[in-house]
């Protein structure tokens, strides 16, 4: 089948530079009145389908030490592996469930993100992929986003059947993506280089 | 509001090479904070095909207005008064809607209202320096502010910013997430700066660059300057038809 070639370019990424938190986090950083809010720190409600977790999140430079200047976006399905979302074509998520959370990190670098366990989501061939947090990061000194994922230490089966992460070419970097848990909460490390570097994704 | 057809495609690969790479050393930041092995691609699932969107409802009525939305009752920020405007399209060239569109800047003098800014141009007590708004139907988005002014950072020892706004953008899709600088015509500082260098293309850097725009002045109270984005656009796959025919 043909396909179009894309018409226009896309616009040029540029680094999202150290006062990222005045624009999207504007009441973590101290500019208080302009929104009521900062967006994305809310995803659940008492009405939220699903087991509650916590996830926590730090970010490794090259040199080991844990970044304090970034933002980090996490988008995931509701508890039936239903995104809310109007791309969404299998049916309608949980409306109380928002499904994308925005965090900043306090002073020692954890992002927190209180949130529910996904479903699985079909692969395009219609097997069904682990549940996972897609993760989106930016930060001085990132030139383009990253992307990556976060899936559940607790979900070895469904992890071990997984499209993506059994097609990945070097298994030994599979544990990069896997977030061991302790009581409800999981704890991501993500390594920008060096041995551990996380496994980032183009797509 | 107009009943859109969901979009239900994948995307069209990201072009690398028009981006600015993570290793950009002449951006000292870039040096540990860049993955240095390949990113991995995998074809689209729903995971990346779908992403949050935002109504016109989240918005308060100041959103929009940078010399008013951080100002006391009756006072206004300081600096040459612009409006900012443009449109979001995809890569078909197509207007995307209902898109979120955050932007933050330094004031007229350079300095941004953070605790980590230490630069000796004060602070304007009535300028935060956050805007948002949301794409109408033809994709169209505007916001008032005051140009902010050049800075110096600390690169090398005499390395400065030019005037810049930072734009934050969602699309309908997580992978059409995009983050960039906005840029404005005329200003010599841009060829100098090691972050705008960190884009390897001429023609990229030009896009980021925005117009004086005489026509859309507001006479007597602000200069208008166009800006438009472009996101990834999706495939048409038979896939994609398939399951719309459900
Ligand atoms: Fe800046």
């Amino acid at each position: 089948m043909v396909q179009p070639l894309p018409r226009l370019k896309e616009t040029p990424s540029q680094t999202a530079g150290p006062y990222v938190h005045i624009g999207l986090t504007p009441n973590y950083c101290e500019i208080g009145g302009v929104y009521p809010e900062d967006l994305g720190i809310r995803m659940v409600n008492e009405k939220t389908k699903g087991e509650r977790i916590t996830v926590k999140m730090r970010i490794f430079d090259g040199t080991g030490s844990v970044i304090k200047d970034a933002v980090i976006e996490i988008w995931q399905a509701d508890a039936d592996g239903l995104y809310n979302s109007p791309s969404e074509p299998r049916g309608k998520a949980d409306p109380n469930f928002t499904g994308w959370g925005r965090q900043a990190s306090d002073e020692e670098g954890v992002f927190t993100f209180e949130t529910i366990k996904p479903g699985r989501v079909p692969f395009p061939d219609g097997r069904l992929q682990a549940p996972h947090i897609s993760l989106w990061i930016v930060a001085r000194g990132i030139n383009l986003g990253l992307q990556t994922r976060m899936y559940f230490g607790d979900e070895e089966k469904a992890n071990a059947e997984d499209p993506i992460l059994t097609r990945l070419e070097h298994q030994n970097r599979v544990p990069t993506l896997i977030a061991p848990r302790s009581g409800n909460t999981y704890h991501f490390d993500i390594h920008l280089q060096g041995e551990k570097e996380t496994v980032f994704f183009d797509v | 509001m107009r009943n859109i057809k969901p979009e239900l495609g994948g995307f069209f690969q990201r072009d690398r090479s028009w981006h600015p790479p993570a290793f950009a050393p002449g951006y000292k930041s870039t040096v540990v904070r860049s993955p240095q092995r390949a990113p991995i691609a995998f074809s689209h699932t729903l995971s990346e095909i779908t992403g949050p969107v935002f109504g016109h409802s989240m918005l308060g009525e100041l959103d929009n207005d940078l010399t008013v939305n951080f100002a006391r009752p009756g006072e206004s920020a300081i600096g040459p008064r612009i409006i900012v405007y443009g449109k979001v399209l995809d890569e078909n060239a197509r207007p995307v809607p209902n898109v979120l569109v955050e932007f933050w800047q330094a004031n007229a003098g350079g300095r941004y209202r953070h605790k980590k800014d230490g630069y000796l141009a004060p602070l304007d007590p009535n300028f935060g320096g956050c805007g948002r708004t949301v794409t109408d139907e033809d994709g169209n988005y505007w916001f008032r502010t005051v140009q902010p002014g050049a800075y110096p950072w600390p690169n090398g020892i005499n390395d400065w910013r030019p005037a810049h706004i930072h734009f934050s953008i969602f699309g309908h899709g997580f992978v059409q997430r995009l983050i960039t600088q906005m840029y404005f015509e005329g200003d010599p500082m841009i060829w100098r700066c090691p972050i705008v260098r960190t884009i390897p293309d001429k023609r990229a850097i030009e896009t980021l660059i925005a117009k004086l725009d005489m026509e859309s002045t507001v006479p007597m109270d602000a200069r208008a300057y166009k800006f438009d984005i472009v996101l990834r656009g999706r495939r048409q796959t038979m896939f994609e038809n398939k399951l719309e025919g459900n």
